[in-house]
């Protein structure tokens, strides 16, 4: 028999429906499941940024991680609430993952080894006068 | 005024704690992750709204005299009675009974789904915006200073459940219907707000224009629209509640009413 009551217990969280669908299970076992059924994880379906962070006025925005979102609005804030809980921003940039073109780490070998061996691109070759500061 | 000060404060503190505690109920079952986090953010910026006026609240009634104290005393735990010490913070939010809580009804109710969550959060915050603005602009010194400092949290609350409230009620056919169902839910719960009780320092029936023009412009944005009923449940703020509120004490309690005292 199919009854149609919405009860509503401590905590409940939206899942009633699941429960109700799943007719070949006694309801209090699907009650107990906190996961979302197979094939509807609901968060794969948002495209994944990467966040950069100013951590304070004059440096430059870091990399600090990436996260779920539906837009770029959405993905600032949940940037915000994600990596700024403590203190660590005062601006935030968004770039939707797919649009960073990385280095294939297979070619480190010619790109990253021929400059091993020429120190002479390194400025320590120069006497600096010691009135110039912060070099 | 004391006594009505005293009183005041703490509706505004039961409104904060109360909701801040069934927002906490999402943590750990947030619909993603980075939503897990934002609404465990903005039931830790209630609960710190809460304290502030717990521990005001507390200080009043310290120093209250003994005919003030019996004003209010059907408001003051009884199990504190017991303790034999100043009157604290831990004692208003944990160990008075359901009716002795002043919160608005539509803080109480069950956190539904993400929708209605979302909804009664946009409807709490859009109210709490011009509550505070009003309040800092009082001459309360106290309670002024700390809507001061809530505002800023009040705003992105109002601005994260505003998107939200939009991108459900203009999103896909399932999540606008639970937008609408959310709207049937808690539309009867909005008018409290506006109902002034006697200990109210803040004339909130003035308030209701605003939030009333700043509601319909995001639910008309949503595509949605709210029902034209004009009748309205109260009680809340008068120590009547809806069932729900004894359960959630009943789990926000037990520990401080199994372990007397208990810190950690």
């Amino acid at each position: 028999m199919n009854l149609a009551i919405t009860k509503h217990y401590y905590g409940d969280y939206g899942d009633k429906e699941q429960a109700a669908n799943s007719n070949d299970s006694p309801k209090s076992e699907a009650r107990s499941v906190d996961l979302p059924p197979p094939g509807e994880s609901k968060g794969a379906e948002w495209p994944l940024w990467e966040v950069f962070i100013r951590s304070k006025q004059g440096l430059d925005h870091k990399h600090v991680g990436s996260l779920h979102a539906a837009d770029a609005q959405m993905a600032i804030e949940n940037a915000r609430d994600v990596y700024t809980r403590r203190q660590e921003g005062v601006s935030i940039w968004v770039v939707e993952s797919k649009h960073i073109h990385a280095s294939n780490p297979d070619e480190a070998e010619s790109f990253y080894e021929p400059a091993n061996d020429k120190v002479y691109r390194h400025p320590t070759f120069y006497d600096l006068p010691d009135e110039v500061k912060h070099m | 005024m004391n006594t009505k000060l005293f009183l005041y404060t703490l509706h505004l503190a039961d409104n904060a704690l109360i909701l801040a505690q069934r927002n906490a109920e999402w943590t750990g079952h947030g619909p993603v992750l980075e939503q897990d986090i934002a609404i465990t953010n903005i039931s830790l910026d209630l609960l710190g709204q809460a304290r502030n006026f717990y521990q005001y609240a507390a200080s009043l009634y310290n120093g209250f005299s003994d005919e003030e104290k019996e004003v209010v005393d059907r408001y003051v735990p009884r199990l504190w009675k017991e303790y034999n010490r100043e009157l604290q913070e831990d004692d208003l939010a944990f160990l008075r009974d359901e009716h002795q809580y002043l919160n608005l009804l539509i803080t109480e109710l069950p956190k539904g789904d993400w929708a209605q969550s979302v909804l009664r959060q946009y409807f709490f915050s859009a109210f709490q915006v011009e509550l505070y603005q009003q309040v800092q602009q009082s001459e309360l010194v106290q309670l002024s200073a700390i809507a001061e400092k809530a505002i800023k949290e009040v705003q992105y609350h109002l601005r994260w459940s505003g998107e939200w409230v939009i991108r459900l009620g203009d999103g896909t056919e399932e999540s606008h219907s639970r937008m609408v169902n959310a709207l049937g839910e808690l539309w009867m719960y909005t008018g409290e707000m506006f109902e002034a009780a006697p200990y109210e320092l803040v004339d909130v029936a003035s308030l209701k224009e605003q939030w009333l023009a700043k509601v319909e412009k995001v639910l008309r944005e949503a595509s949605l629209e709210h029902s034209k009923q004009t009748w309205m449940q109260n009680g809340g703020k008068r120590g009547r509640h809806t069932e729900h509120l004894g359960y959630l004490l009943a789990e926000m309690q037990y520990l401080q009413r199994a372990y007397p005292n208990a810190t950690w």
